[in-house]
């Protein structure tokens, strides 16, 4: 076993990304605790999604380290092998398999072995089945277990990619703008899951909408343009006059 | 292990597909063989031929649908494997003429000697026995769409840019193959056969037991569809249809999973190929024609992608009707019916037939169910 390099579980350094010219993120470093939730905030074009997927191994850094679990360098890994490290995302657009059930997508999701000769001889054991019952109770959609999951609504599906996160059952979660489109009433019931899963979950959550921020109650870090611009509680950022100036093109 | 398998692939759809396949394989023999040419109900040989020519049809868009209904791999060239297979059984029906071909040499087939070739060409060893030309109908296409499919897939190459490819790939074989030193026979391709294990390939016994063994092949290629689209890793191949990005961050190998299925659909691809050999009694390499590949890919889109069944179906259907049109006064007009079977499914069945059942079947349950939710009693239908 590697000497762990930082104690943090997720430790990004002077990661540049850019995109003819243009820096999706410039210099950017933060560090993420085990079992901690952080809630990521930036107007538009501030490189949130962009920080997603150089974690996620979707895009790769032109400079820059960024580290998992103190040991992994996530730079050289592909998507696949960073989700098998433990590290679950959602995406901004909620992404379900449409012409798959609610119970099949989770099915697909839970933890397992995801080699092709596995799941072709593949056979559900009740342990599983089990699992996947409870996570249909916590995301509420235990009556529409056999909907086709393109027959759900917005909240419901991203209620239903949410839940798929949580059959993976990773060390990290990264949720994308998990309450875009959401009634008040459905936002209110999501930061009350998304608290529930950080209970055994490390959680980093971008987000626009400020009240939702504020129902977290987390530790907060603000992009500008690719970098930390500030990191505190809610209040602190929003107090800092940086911040204030970004959100408001003062 | 087995038990389960079999459950889940045998649905109702499946069974009845099956048997009518299956009574086919039994019926039309007899009625070829047994009843007299007198009676009304007497199959002429020239449709027991034919009608295998379809069926070897059937199993080449049953392995298109597999890629492409379930996985969302558009192959342009799959007429490719069908034509590898087709030319590993002519090579074997070749080295059985022997004596009898023009120039009699017991080893070299005609267009070699014609060629003033010397030497059988190394790859032409072995061919002259069955079990080795069997190994190699499904192993050259598949070794093939391995190799090529290694490369694509591990490099992300999908959509509209793959199906060109394939379609190069087809385009290149056909190329390659109209050369005579190639060792294949050039534009004449591989025909004259005499016997097929023995038995004479004319003979109307032996038309019939490759019509049967045609069934047989199209029910155990269906089979092995449903099993693989049944199980979890038929979940997984329309998870990457539908959404490849998020699969792969599930922690699922794609390029893995779509290696397998298009290594698997080639080599059913050469069986079909195979067994069309020897019904139409000749190979050339128009066979690899792009054409082809496409006119295979309508098949599965008039039956219905993602249906197997409505593969099978389509490309009998289609090639039903492409006898019949281009056997009458309308035969120059058969290209712009095909243009337009294609187009008018498109637009108006974009599920195509079997689809659109399927999809009535489905709304009605699920309408069914959404009442039950909401713990309302579905009104009985009038009737």
């Amino acid at each position: 076993m590697q000497q762990p390099l930082t104690q943090s579980l997720l430790y990004l350094d002077g990661v540049t990304v850019s995109f003819d010219g243009f820096k999706a993120l410039n210099n950017l470093s933060f560090e993420i605790e085990p079992g901690e939730m952080r809630a990521i905030i930036g107007p538009n074009g501030a490189g949130k999604t962009t920080m997603m997927d150089v974690v996620t191994g979707k895009t790769r850094p032109d400079a820059g380290e960024v580290v998992f679990d103190g040991t992994h360098n996530l730079t050289r890994l592909d998507e696949t092998e960073i989700a098998e490290l433990g590290i679950g995302r959602k995406f901004q657009k909620p992404t379900v398999f449409d012409s798959h059930t609610v119970f099949d997508n989770l099915e697909l999701a839970l933890k397992a072995d995801r080699r092709a000769r596995t799941t072709l001889l593949w056979r559900e054991t009740s342990a599983e089945h089990r699992s996947i019952d409870e996570i249909l109770e916590t995301i509420r959609l235990k009556p529409l277990q056999n909907r086709l999951a393109g027959s759900l609504s917005h909240g419901q599906k991203q209620w239903l990619e949410i839940g798929m996160l949580l059959a993976q059952d990773p060390k990290l979660l990264l949720v994308d703008e998990p309450v875009a489109g959401m009634t008040d009433a459905e936002t209110r019931q999501t930061a009350e899951l998304l608290r529930e899963i950080n209970r055994e979950h490390t959680v980093v959550v971008v987000e626009h909408d400020m009240t939702f921020v504020r129902d977290l109650g987390v530790k907060v870090t603000c992009l500008h343009e690719g970098s930390v611009l500030a990191e505190g509680t809610i209040d602190q950022v929003s107090q800092n006059e940086r911040v204030v100036e970004v959100y408001l093109g003062r | 292990m087995m038990p389960h398998i079999l459950i889940r692939t045998l649905d109702r759809g499946t069974l009845i597909f099956l048997v009518i396949v299956a009574a086919a394989a039994i019926v039309v023999p007899i009625l070829n063989l047994a009843v007299p040419s007198s009676s009304a109900l007497h199959v002429p040989t020239y449709l027991v031929a034919l009608f295998g020519k379809y069926l070897c049809y059937a199993i080449l868009a049953l392995s298109i649908d597999l890629i492409w209904g379930y996985c969302g791999i558009l192959s342009l060239g799959h007429g490719a494997f069908f034509a590898l297979g087709g030319y590993a059984m002519g090579m074997y029906l070749m080295r059985q003429i022997g004596t009898r071909g023009v120039y009699a040499d017991p080893i070299l087939p005609d267009f070699m000697v014609f060629l003033n070739w010397k030497e059988l060409p190394v790859y032409w060893y072995g061919f002259q026995h069955f079990p080795y030309a069997a190994l190699m109908v499904f192993l050259v296409p598949g070794a093939l769409a391995f190799v090529f499919g290694w490369f694509a897939f591990r490099s992300r190459v999908t959509g509209v840019y793959l199906s060109i490819i394939t379609q190069a790939l087809t385009y290149a074989l056909m190329l390659g193959f109209f050369r005579n030193n190639f060792g294949f026979g050039g534009n004449n391709g591989l025909t004259d056969f005499k016997d097929l294990l023995g038995f004479n390939v004319q003979a109307e016994s032996t038309r019939n037991v490759l019509f049967a063994t045609s069934c047989l092949a199209l029910i155990l290629g269906y089979l092995a569809c449903r099993a693989i689209v049944t199980s979890k890793l038929g979940k997984v191949l329309i998870a990457i249809r539908d959404a490849e990005a998020r699969t792969r961050f599930l922690g699922y190998r794609v390029e893995s999973y779509k290696l397998f299925v298009f290594t698997v659909s080639a080599c059913m691809a050469g069986i079909a190929g195979a067994l069309y050999v020897p019904q139409v009694g000749i190979i050339n390499p128009s066979e690899f024609a792009p054409g082809n590949s496409i006119e295979a890919v309508i098949w599965v889109a008039v039956g219905g992608r993602g249906t197997l069944t409505g593969a099978a179906l389509g490309a009998v259907l289609v090639n039903y009707a492409k006898t019949y049109f281009t056997s009458g006064v309308l035969a120059p007009y058969w290209l712009f019916m095909l243009g337009a079977l294609f187009i008018g499914v498109t637009l108006l069945l974009p599920r195509g037939v079997i689809g659109t059942l399927q999809h009535w079947t489905a709304l009605r349950r699920n309408r069914a169910s959404a009442a039950a939710e909401e713990g309302v009693r579905e009104p009985l239908p009038a009737e």
